[in-house]
C-alpha cells in the first residue's frame, strides 16, 4: 500500500484515538509523512471517536479522510457510519466480538477479528485496539514488526514500559488471527 | 535538523513559543484551542515561566498588554468568541505600540457558532482587530510545522516592529497531529526595549505606555506615523507559496487548512490536463498582492477558496485590480471543504476550455 | 533656610487637570510620597485608569501605563508577573474598579496578586460628567439618576472593601478619607502599608479612598466634605477591612 488514508472508529475509551497515534508514529518512524486527525467536542465524552490517519511518501494536503482505503470499526455505529465511504479496494478490519454487522458489499476485504474477545482470553483487557492494529499490519504491511516494536516503545510512557511487552503481544496476536 | 516528533498544532503553538523565549503566557480555556494552555500549565512553572488562567479572555489580554509593557514576550490564545473579547486589549496595544502575539484557532462562528474548524474571522483578523485605525500582522499557517516556525517569526516581528502579532490558526491545525522538528529557537528577544515600563532606577525620565492623546493632532501625527511603519512591513514583510503557477491558467488562492485542500485538488486538476496553480497567502496582513498580481499575468481565472463565505476574495480581486475573473468556493459553519469539490470548481472555471 | 514643605520628588512638574476641591490631588500627593519615603520610585510601575485620573501617568514620577477602562488590575498583574521584584499599583475609580472592572479586582484579590490597589470611591463617574456609579448613594442624584437612584430599579451601592474582605487572597484592605487633616494622615499610613505589604510579599493590598467631587455633586468644596460626612461615611465607614499583615508567610 503506497498512501493510507484510515478512519478509525467506535466509542470514547476504546482508545481509537491512541490507535491512531501508534499507527502515525509508526509511519513517523519509517521516514514517512503522517497526519492524525480526531473528531473533537461533545462526541469525545462518552459517544463515538473517530479519527483520520494519513500516511505517505509525500507530503499530506488533507488530514481529513473522507474515502478511506482502511477502515477500522470497533462497534456498530461507527460501521454504519463509514463503511459506505471505503472506497473500492479498500481494507476493513472489524472488531468482531462489537460490531455484528453483515457487510453486503463485495468490492472491499473485510476482516472480521473479535478483537475484545481475543484481549480478553489472552489477559490483554484494554488492548483489543492493539490487536486490530496488528491485522492491519498483516493486511497491508504498512510497517513491519521492528518498527511497530520501536513505536511501542516511543509511545509507552516511561512510567509504563512494562506494558511494553503486554503490546508486542497483542500485535502478534492480530497478526496471526487468521479470520 | 531536530529530531521530528508527532505533536498537537495546539501543543506545537504552545512548545514553539517557549523555544522563542516566551515565559508569560495568560489563558482562559476555549474549544478547540484548549491544549495549548493545558500544555503552558504543564511546562511553565518547570521552567520559571508564567502560566495564569484569567478570569475571562478581556483579563488575559490585559495581562499581556502589562507584561508586554514590562518588556517580555508574552502571549494569549483563544478561539473565534474569545478573540472578539480580546479585540480590545489589541486595539490598546496596537495603540500604544506593543509587541505581544495572540494566537485565533478559529472555530464556527457568528455568536457561540460552532467547535469545528473555520476560517470566518478573516476580516476581523485583517480589517478589524480592534477599534480605530490600526493593523495587526496575521500569521496564516498550513501545518504543525509552520505554527512552529511562523510563531517564532511573530514573536520577532512584533518586537521590530513593535506591534501585535496573530496567528490565525483553525480547529484542523490546532488538533490535527504532524511530523515537527522544533529547532531551540530565538530564545528570545534582541531587541532593545527602553520604551519598557519596568522601572526607571533613577537612571532615566520615566517612561509611559499609553494610547491616550486627546489633542486631535496629536493623535493624527502618531496613526500616520504609525502608518508609515505599516508601508514598510507592506512592502518587506509580505509572505507566500506559489505551487504550479509558472505556466498556470487557473490559479487558486486558500490559507490555512483550506490551502491544504486545495493544492491536493490542484494537483488533481494538473493530473487531468488543467493548468492549475495555487498561491498560499502565509501573511495575511500584509496581504501578499504582489505575488497574487503577478501570477495574473499569465492566468485566465482565479479561484478563492476559503472556510467561510468568502472574506479572503476582497483582498484578491483588490490585488488584481479585478483584471481577471475571482470566483469563490468555501464551505462555513465548521465544514472542511472535500478535495473533489474544489476540483469541481477549478474544473467549472476551466469550462469550455477543456 | 530650612525645607518645611516640598512638592514629593515622585511627583512631575507638572499642572493636574483635576477640578478645584478634587480629592485626586491630595491622594496623588500621599502616593508619591509614600513612594519617596520607601524610595521605590525608581522601581515601581503605576496603572492609570479611565476615569478622572486616566492622565495620572503624566502625573506621577515613575513608568507608568494607562489601562483599558477597568483592566488595571489586570494589567499589573501581568506586569508583577513579569517583574516580581518591582512595585507595581493601580489608580483607580469607582466606575473603573467597581463596574466595568469588577471581574478583574475580584480575581486579581482572591489570587492574592502581589499588587497595590488605590481606590478612589467618589460616588459618581466624574470624566463622563457625573453619571451614577456602583457606589452612587441610594436617592443620589446624578445625571442619569435625576430623581435619585431608585434601589428598586438601579439596585445597591457596592461596598468594595467589605466585599473583598471575604476573599482569602487579600492581605490589606482599609477605607480612609481624605476630608480633613487627621483623615489625609490616616490615609498615608494606610497607603503607605500598602506598598509595604506588596514589599514583604503579603499579596493584594487595597486602599479604599472615599472622595470627594464637588464639580459634579454640584457642591462647593466645603459642602462637597460636608456632604461626604453627612452621607458617604454613615455608607461607607472608615477603618480596617482585612489585615493579613502580621500573619507569618504561609
Amino acid at each position: 500500500m503506497n498512501d493510507m488514508n484510515a478512519v478509525l472508529a467506535g466509542f470514547g475509551g476504546q482508545g481509537i484515538l491512541f490507535m491512531g497515534k501508534v499507527i502515525s508514529y509508526a509511519g513517523l518512524i519509517d521516514g514517512k509523512e503522517v497526519s492524525w486527525l480526531p473528531s473533537y467536542g461533545p462526541e469525545m465524552r462518552g459517544g463515538t471517536a473517530n479519527c483520520s490517519v494519513c500516511i505517505s511518501a509525500d507530503p499530506i494536503c488533507s488530514p481529513l479522510v473522507i474515502t478511506p482505503n482502511v477502515f477500522v470499526a470497533m462497534n456498530g455505529p461507527s460501521f454504519d457510519k463509514f463503511i459506505d465511504a471505503v472506497v473500492p479496494g479498500g481494507i476493513v478490519i472489524i472488531d468482531s466480538t462489537l460490531v455484528d454487522r453483515e457487510v453486503t458489499r463485495n468490492d472491499i476485504t473485510v476482516c472480521k477479528v473479535p478483537a475484545t474477545e481475543l484481549a480478553e482470553k489472552n489477559g490483554l483487557k484494554g488492548l483489543a485496539n492493539i490487536i486490530l492494529i496488528g491485522k492491519l499490519m498483516e493486511q497491508t504491511g504498512f510497517c513491519t514488526m521492528e518498527t511497530m516494536q520501536k513505536t511501542i516503545e516511543k509511545i509507552v510512557p516511561a512510567k509504563k514500559q512494562h506494558l511494553v511487552p503486554k503490546n508486542v503481544e497483542a500485535i502478534e496476536i492480530g497478526m496471526n488471527y487468521a479470520g | 535538523m531536530s529530531e521530528r516528533v508527532l505533536m498537537k498544532g495546539n501543543e506545537a503553538l504552545a512548545e514553539a513559543a517557549i523555544r522563542a523565549g516566551c515565559r508569560h503566557f495568560f489563558g482562559y480555556p476555549i474549544t478547540p484551542q484548549t491544549e495549548l494552555a493545558a500544555y503552558m500549565s504543564k511546562v511553565m512553572p518547570k521552567i520559571g515561566g508564567t502560566y495564569l488562567q484569567a478570569e475571562s479572555e478581556i483579563a488575559a489580554v490585559n495581562m499581556v498588554l502589562g507584561a508586554a509593557s514590562a518588556g517580555v514576550r508574552a502571549m494569549t490564545s483563544s478561539s473565534s468568541p474569545g478573540i472578539s473579547l480580546k479585540t480590545e486589549g489589541i486595539s490598546y496595544m496596537a495603540g500604544s505600540d506593543l509587541p505581544a502575539v495572540i494566537i485565533n484557532v478559529q472555530r464556527g462562528g457568528p455568536g457561540l457558532g460552532g467547535i469545528q474548524p473555520s476560517q470566518a474571522d478573516y476580516w476581523q483578523a485583517t480589517k478589524a482587530p480592534g477599534h480605530g485605525d490600526l493593523h495587526v500582522l496575521v500569521f496564516a499557517p498550513s501545518s504543525v510545522q509552520e505554527m512552529v516556525d511562523l510563531v517564532g517569526h511573530a514573536f520577532d516581528k512584533a518586537d521590530e516592529y513593535r506591534m501585535p502579532a496573530m496567528i490565525l490558526a483553525d480547529g484542523m491545525l490546532g488538533q490535527m497531529m504532524e511530523p515537527v522538528a522544533i529547532g531551540e529557537g530565538s530564545g528570545g528577544s534582541n531587541v532593545e526595549k527602553p520604551w519598557a515600563a519596568n522601572g526607571h532606577k533613577g537612571g532615566r525620565k520615566h517612561n509611559i505606555v499609553n494610547s491616550l492623546y486627546l489633542q486631535a493632532a496629536d493623535l493624527e501625527r502618531l496613526v500616520k506615523e504609525r502608518f508609515e511603519r505599516y508601508a514598510v512591513i507592506e512592502e518587506k514583510e509580505a509572505m507566500s507559496e506559489s505551487y504550479m503557477t509558472e505556466d498556470a491558467e487557473y490559479i487558486v488562492v486558500a490559507y490555512g487548512a483550506s490551502a491544504r485542500v486545495a493544492k491536493a485538488a490542484v494537483r488533481e486538476a494538473r493530473s487531468q490536463g488543467i493548468k492549475a496553480g495555487l498561491i498560499r497567502p502565509i501573511t495575511l496582513w500584509p496581504f501578499p498582492k504582489k505575488a497574487i498580481k503577478d501570477a495574473a499575468e499569465n492566468a485566465k481565472a482565479f479561484l478563492c477558496v476559503e472556510m467561510s463565505m468568502g472574506q479572503m476574495i476582497d483582498d484578491v480581486k483588490l490585488a488584481i485590480e479585478c483584471s481577471r475573473p475571482v470566483e469563490f468556493f468555501g464551505r462555513t459553519g465548521g465544514i472542511i471543504p472535500t478535495p473533489a469539490e474544489v476540483l469541481e470548481n477549478i474544473k467549472k472555471l476551466a469550462g469550455g476550455d477543456k | 533656610m530650612a525645607i518645611v514643605f516640598q512638592k514629593p520628588k515622585a511627583l512631575t512638574d507638572v499642572p493636574t487637570h483635576y477640578c478645584p476641591g478634587c480629592t485626586h490631588g491630595i491622594i496623588h500627593r500621599l502616593v508619591a510620597e509614600c513612594l519617596d519615603e520607601l524610595g521605590i520610585e525608581g522601581k515601581t510601575v503605576g496603572v492609570a485608569p479611565v476615569g478622572c485620573a486616566v492622565m495620572a501617568y503624566n502625573y506621577f514620577g515613575c513608568d507608568m501605563i494607562q489601562a483599558p477602562h477597568g483592566r488595571a488590575p489586570a494589567i499589573a498583574t501581568g506586569v508583577k508577573r513579569s517583574l516580581p521584584d518591582n512595585v507595581v499599583f493601580t489608580y483607580q475609580g469607582d466606575g473603573d474598579l467597581a463596574a466595568i472592572g469588577t471581574a478583574e479586582t475580584v480575581h486579581s484579590a482572591t489570587r492574592g496578586e502581589n499588587i497595590t490597589v488605590i481606590f478612589v470611591n467618589n460616588a459618581i463617574y466624574g470624566m463622563t460628567g457625573g453619571q451614577m456609579a456602583p457606589t452612587s448613594l441610594p436617592n443620589q442624584v446624578t445625571q442619569t439618576t435625576p430623581y435619585g437612584r431608585d434601589v428598586k430599579t438601579a439596585g445597591y451601592p457596592v461596598r468594595v472593601c467589605e466585599m473583598l474582605s471575604t476573599l482569602d487572597g487579600t492581605a490589606y484592605a482599609e477605607r480612609v478619607s481624605v476630608d480633613c487633616v487627621k483623615n489625609v494622615m490616616k490615609a498615608k499610613k494606610a497607603i503607605k502599608k500598602a506598598f509595604e505589604t506588596q514589599i514583604a510579599g503579603k499579596g493584594f493590598s487595597i486602599v479604599e479612598v472615599v472622595s470627594a467631587c464637588p464639580t459634579n455633586w454640584g457642591l462647593s468644596p466645603v459642602e462637597a466634605l460636608d456632604w461626604l460626612r453627612a452621607n458617604m461615611l454613615p455608607y461607607y465607614p472608615l477603618g480596617v477591612y482585612k489585615d493579613k499583615t502580621e500573619e507569618e508567610a504561609e
